[in-house]
């Protein structure tokens, strides 16, 4: 069976949705030359995982409003999960299906000029801003043929803006909530930190769908110089939904993104978060963590690219698999010439829990420059039997001994969430996909 | 109430098809302290890890009963459960679980459900028994045994046992890795528990421990075997005399068992 190469979404339809939602032309024009180029593009070949079976094409991408939240209280609880009732963030936007449900930004940001909106009220009121990032150094349309769809199709998503000098305390959380089962999430996400700013942003992403959908998600994030993101992102798509998720930083000189992901997605899933580490002593910490189950198939690619000198990236994925998962993780250190004094150095370890399970970790470093350190580990395996006889001998069941150390193999990257009350929800999701 | 009982009877333990205990007798009742000593590669850590259910270990023959239950019958965790605690040779490190995590999650498993220990009591009983062992309080907050120093991991075996209260505890080669001070602190920490409620069974090669805990009954194993019993007396010629008279005695030449000559 071939990959399905029949266009459902017509020029009409773009053209229609893109004035529906008010955009500028050249954002129109965008999305027309990118469906044309999606018609001929191939998809992705994510390593060692063979995608040509799965839904990409089979969706409904109409553009659905959700209904705006008058209160934080009266959201269901897998909602709530995500927020702490003693300590409500501050700054929050909730995007509900397609539309903006709640928003809100303290005055003292708003007043330093930071921008926390949606996608289409950015291109309406910073239309310079977005246009300037938007798909151009981080994330190029033309990669593949997900990468043109979802710049033809995109209807969602947040742009984020720090002025220079503006430390943001305060994390800015978004949760992307897909309330109606059958849509398709095209969102797209930009944060850019100017120079010597720094920011804590946090996104969930969540749905509860059998019916069979797609994500294609981009997210371009950017530090300009002596700019500090740390990125925090927990994607919880259910069974139906296939998706693609790209999540990629530019870091500049002196500047550090940090990313802490937990993919735990339900749907099979290509994530790929690659680091451009652009300027001199710039810095990426790339923390995946996942837990597949069901007949689940995950690629996880992390990948930095070192172009500066003492460049220095740090890539750590965990994954645990149960019930007849699947999961490849690709952990990609390059380094170009002239990245002189760089360190490009990966971890990548797999625990499987079930005969069936299957794991794969792929390490891969490509330089091109002498004077650099480079290392990688990678492991594939069980759950160590020492390990839980030690736990059992001091009275815990094999069921608490295992879930004890599933849930240490995963910490490093839990602990490293820039907010408590996502780390918490992670700790619960990540509890009810290994029970 | 008068403490628990552990009983061994005929003992036979192979590690991959490999006798290594042909027969071991001994019974543990609580108040009391023994101590099994006798060289290296004789079986006697062959016996504790058989005794906590190490799953290398295969029991081919005899049977161990706590109360007069079938230990042997019982998972690892349901033995602790029961009351008896291995303080290991070679604890394992567990990377991203909290010390005082993992101490909590015991303590609870031991105490049973709806029984759990209130959180302000744990802090307070687990600082007063790391203060009692001269611990550092970080090593509650740090993982498992992680990049924990031979002392540091042998203490932490100590507070688990003084925070779980066993009924019978053994102890396999606390002592070894152990300054001087580090061995006072330990032994005293072994000292505090003795009570009717409370017996141990402790390994070790080197007559120094029981100069700081004295045993109540002292044994040597050789051959996989209970050789020799006496009190504290026999420690004493051990240290002075060696093990040479006692194999002459029994007339053994080679005291290891399970070892391919």
């Amino acid at each position: 069976m071939t990959v399905d190469t029949e266009q459902i979404y017509t020029k009409e339809y773009i053209k229609q949705f893109s004035k529906d939602r008010n955009e500028p032309e050249w954002m129109k024009t965008l999305r027309l030359q990118a469906l044309e180029q999606s018609e001929t593009l191939d998809m992705p070949k994510p390593d060692k995982t063979n995608i040509v079976r799965w839904n990409f094409s089979r969706f409904k991408h109409d553009y659905v409003e959700g209904e705006a939240i008058q209160s934080l209280e009266h959201l269901p609880e897998e909602i709530k999960d995500f927020f702490d009732p003693e300590n409500l963030p501050e700054n929050l936007l909730i995007q509900r299906n397609h539309s903006i449900a709640y928003a809100s930004l303290s005055n003292e940001l708003k007043e330093k000029g930071v921008i926390f909106t949606d996608i289409f009220t950015a291109l309406q009121e910073h239309e310079e801003l977005v246009k300037k990032y938007y798909m151009k150094d981080a994330v190029s349309i033309d990669e593949h043929r997900l990468t043109a769809l979802h710049a033809a199709l995109m209807n969602g998503g947040i742009f984020v803006y720090v002025p220079k000098n503006v430390e943001v305390k305060t994390p800015l959380q978004v949760v992307f909530w897909q309330e109606d089962p059958t849509i398709a999430y095209f969102n797209h996400v930009i944060v850019v930190a100017e120079s010597n700013s720094s920011v804590n942003y946090v996104e969930n992403y969540i749905s509860n769908n059998e019916e069979e959908t797609v994500a294609n998600i981009v997210t371009e994030v950017f530090a300009h110089d002596n700019a500090q993101i740390a990125f925090g992102g927990v994607d919880n798509f259910a069974t139906g939904t296939t998706i693609y998720m790209n999540r990629r930083g530019v870091v500049n000189r002196d500047a550090t993104i940090n990313w802490s992901i937990g993919q735990m997605n339900d749907g099979n899933t290509i994530f790929e978060n690659i680091t451009e580490l652009v300027g001199d002593n710039s810095l990426c910490n790339a923390n995946t963590v996942t837990v597949g189950r069901g007949k689940q198939i995950q690629n996880i690619t992390s990948k930095t690219i070192h172009w500066g000198r003492n460049a220095e990236g740090y890539i750590l994925q965990h994954g645990v698999m149960k019930d007849s998962a699947s999961n490849v993780f690709n952990g990609i250190g390059k380094i170009e010439n002239g990245a002189s004094g760089s360190n490009a150095e990966q971890t990548s370890r797999v625990l499987m829990l079930s005969e069936k399970a299957r794991g794969d970790a792929n390490p891969i470093l490509l330089i091109e420059e002498d004077d650099v350190m480079a290392g990688h580990a990678a492991s594939v395996g069980r759950v160590d039997q020492m390990q839980l006889y030690y736990l059992m001998s001091r009275g815990i069941t094999k069921q608490e001994a295992e879930k004890l150390i599933i849930h240490g193999f995963l910490e490093p990257v839990v602990s490293q969430l820039p907010l408590e009350s996502v780390k918490k929800q992670l700790k619960q999701v990540i509890e009810r996909k290994i029970n | 109430m008068a403490g628990s009982t552990l009983e061994i009877k005929d003992l036979h333990v192979s590690v991959e098809g490999n006798e290594i205990l042909k027969g071991v007798n001994l019974t543990i009742k609580g108040g009391e302290f023994h101590a099994i000593m006798g060289p290296n590669g004789t079986g006697k850590s062959t016996l504790a890890s058989a005794i906590m259910g190490h799953p290398s270990y295969e029991v081919t023959k005899g049977s161990i009963l706590l109360d007069g239950e079938e230990v042997l019958d019982m998972e690892v965790d349901e033995r602790a459960r029961a009351g008896l605690f291995l303080a290991m040779q070679y604890p394992s490190e567990i990377s991203g679980v909290t010390t005082s995590d993992f101490l909590r999650s015991s303590i609870n498993a031991i105490r049973g459900e709806g029984n759990e220990i209130p959180l302000m009591q744990f802090i307070k009983e687990m600082d007063e028994k790391l203060e009692a062992l001269e611990i550092d309080k970080s090593m509650a907050q740090r993982y498992l045994n992680e990049g924990f120093s031979g002392g540091e991991k042998k203490r932490n075996e100590i507070l688990q046992m003084s925070l779980l209260k066993p009924k019978i505890a053994i102890l396999d080669e606390i002592d070894s890795g152990l300054d001087i001070d580090a061995l006072k602190i330990v032994s005293d920490a072994i000292n505090d528990m003795r009570s009717e409620e409370f017996g141990t069974l402790i390994i070790t090669h080197y007559q120094r421990l029981l100069n700081y805990i004295k045993p109540d009954y002292v044994h040597v194993m050789m051959q996989g075997r209970v050789v020799k019993s006496g009190g504290p007396e026999l420690a004493k010629r051990l240290e002075e005399e060696g093990y040479e008279w006692l194999k002459e005695e029994l007339g053994i030449k080679d005291e290891t068992v399970g070892q391919e000559a």
